[in-house]
């Protein structure tokens, strides 16, 4: 088991974070950049030494603050994925892998670099110099090389973030692959929610130096348990001020015009969220026969395709965004400008108080 | 959009007059003395012992900054320590002091009656009129170019590739070596033939701290300027000597960074 528990004050931030990662886990920090996240990752390594706190891997203590422990880098064995992956120019692929072998015949680590490089696909470009490699090519070399080592613990520091989103989906779905077999904690930090989602076993979200809120990624969307995490997550966030309402439900009002309503129960000043793929449009003036309790009248302000989906940023005093399909968003002839009426469910409202 | 005429035309005519005076001088060497002159001064005895001489104290003194130059200047590349930019200073003031500055500071410093000359001549070591001298001068006036330049080198390593060495079970000190250096490699080749030119070259502060001594202090520089009055085809021979060597030199350097050269990429 990995603990990671430190305080330091970085810059203006103070960052204070206690995290435990079982062996074959995989955690996966989230949060927007300047949160902390690569910090945590570099106290666990032994880059950054916190004000004070505790590393401990296994039965090992790697730093303790109070007791003057602070374990060199090198005698960490940590596995570390660096952002723009940290491969030696100066060496041929083969050689960067072979950099950590240590301690054994010139053949033997060779031949043990090579291995690495075919579990990794790669094993072509052995003799090749990271400067001509692609990015997904570099991105599995120094995954190999992380992985070298035989590490104790694996830090993956957004590991898919220096990679072209045409390449970025098939390196993920390698990357879930190998965090699937690795036996040790892996620490996984990115600034994307859904990359997270994919990778994590479970999800922290870290905001301003600490981490909010901890659980698996559905946990977190379904139930965040603040207006920030609900936003980070994907999720619509409206303003208003929570009432009792009819029939046991939750009356919003929003800030801005119009009410919502929720099977959540609040009082006050609240953020309502609401999935964007949850939201149904119809369009204006059309009768709501359906299921849906809440419906804001919305006027389109742009329309953007992500693969087979519309993403449809609308304006109802507040801003929101729904997602639907090519075929729908064809057949309202959805465009800026143009008035629809968006619906959902009061079940699929979240209320968390502000 | 091209540049206006007038311009352009103040371009070519600015880069004619540097390139021809820059150059102007070193063909004259060439020029002036035929290469009989030039093989036959070399069977003198006297042209000889300077040009072993020069070599000879050149090396020794480029051994002496490599070895310390090149830690001392990655302590100052990657330490934070108070003082440090009065540190950096004080390294390179040496670069802007005159020849004969040097020379008299040195006698100062290290001479018979300077702050250490007690200490140095109880230690059995004699340094003024001394070959052990020449170096000390050479080495006083060519280390800063050599440490500035490695310090600026180190500076620019990706400090990332030295923390990935270290998370790979690299100790400091292997990644200094295995990474640091020759990530340097380029800078470090070029501050070395800074540094080498500027030892080849040195004059004053040899000959006010050294003297010019044949066989023990005097050096090329001081041999031309010893002949340069009784007989100047012979110095303008030594001159064309010293200008060969010179330009071996650069073009060496050029060849260790070729991709530089070349306009390829350099390793990042």
């Amino acid at each position: 088991m990995l603990r990671v528990d430190a305080r330091s004050l970085l810059g203006e931030m103070e960052l204070d974070v206690q995290l435990n990662v079982q062996p074959g886990h995989c955690l996966a920090l989230a949060g927007p950049s300047g949160a902390g996240k690569t910090s945590v990752l570099r106290i666990a390594a032994g880059l950054l030494r916190p004000d004070s706190g505790r590393v401990v891997c296994g039965e090992d203590v790697w730093l303790d603050t109070d007791r003057g422990i602070d374990v060199v880098p090198e005698s960490r064995r940590c596995g570390y994925l660096f952002q723009e992956y940290a491969l030696f120019p100066h060496l041929k692929v083969i050689d960067n892998v072979a950099f950590p072998l240590r301690g054994m015949r010139r053949a033997e680590r060779r031949s043990r670099a090579l291995a690495l490089l075919e579990r990794f696909d790669v094993g072509s470009l052995a003799s090749a110099y990271p400067l001509t490699l692609s990015g997904g090519e570099r991105q599995r070399v120094a995954l190999a090389r992380a992985l070298a080592r035989n590490p104790r613990a694996l830090l993956l520091d957004e590991p898919l973030s220096a990679l072209d989103a045409r390449t970025r989906a098939a390196a993920a779905r390698g990357l879930a692959e190998v965090l699937h077999e690795v036996e040790v904690p892996t620490l996984l930090v990115t600034h994307d929610f859904s990359e997270a989602a994919q990778l994590g076993d479970s999800v922290g979200v870290i905001d301003r130096g600490r981490v909010i809120q901890e659980g698996t990624a559905s946990e977190l969307a379904a139930r965040p348990g603040s207006a920030f995490v609900a936003d980070f997550t994907g999720a619509v966030v409206l303003t208003g001020v929570a009432r009792p309402g009819e029939s046991g439900l939750t009356t919003v009002d929003l800030d801005g015009g119009g009410t919502v309503v929720s099977t959540d129960h609040a009082a006050g000043p609240v953020a309502a969220s609401v999935y964007p793929w949850e939201i149904e449009i119809e369009a204006a003036g059309a009768r709501h026969g359906g299921s849906a309790r809440n419906h804001l009248a919305a006027e389109v302000t742009s329309t953007t395709t992500l693969g087979n989906r519309v993403r449809v940023a609308l304006a109802a005093g507040q801003q929101l965004a729904a997602e639907i399909t090519q075929p729908s968003a064809e057949r309202l002839a959805l465009r800026p400008g143009v008035r629809v009426t968006a619906s959902w469910k009061a079940a699929a409202t979240r209320l968390v108080p502000l | 959009m091209s540049p206006r005429p007038w311009f352009a035309a103040v371009l070519v005519v600015a880069f004619a007059v540097a390139l021809t005076f820059l150059t102007l001088p070193v063909v004259a060497i060439f020029v002036d003395s035929s290469p009989g002159k030039l093989i036959e001064s070399l069977g003198d005895p006297v042209a000889r012992d300077a040009l072993w001489l020069s070599l000879k104290t050149t090396t020794i003194a480029l051994l002496l900054i490599l070895a310390i130059g090149t830690p001392a200047a990655y302590f100052l590349a990657t330490r934070r320590f108070p003082g440090r930019a009065l540190a950096i200073t004080l390294v390179e003031l040496p670069l802007v002091l005159p020849p004969a500055v040097a020379g008299i500071a040195l006698l100062a410093a290290v001479g018979p009656t300077g702050i250490l000359g007690g200490a140095i001549s109880d230690a059995g070591i004699e340094l003024v009129l001394e070959t052990a001298g020449v170096v000390v001068a050479l080495t006083f006036v060519a280390s800063p170019f050599y440490v500035r330049q490695a310090q600026a080198a180190f500076s620019s390593v990706d400090r990332t590739l030295m923390e990935a060495a270290r998370t790979l079970g690299a100790s400091e000190a292997r990644t200094f070596a295995r990474i640091v250096i020759p990530a340097a490699m380029p800078s470090l080749a070029a501050g070395t033939a800074l540094a080498l030119g500027r030892a080849l070259g040195e004059f004053g502060a040899t000959l006010m701290f050294a003297g010019s001594f044949r066989g023990i202090t005097q050096t090329v520089p001081l041999a031309i300027y010893d002949r340069f009055s009784t007989d100047f085809p012979a110095a303008l021979a030594l001159s064309s000597v010293l200008v060969a060597v010179s330009a071996a030199i650069l073009l060496s350097v050029k060849l260790v960074s070729r991709v530089e050269v070349l306009g390829g990429r350099a390793p990042s």
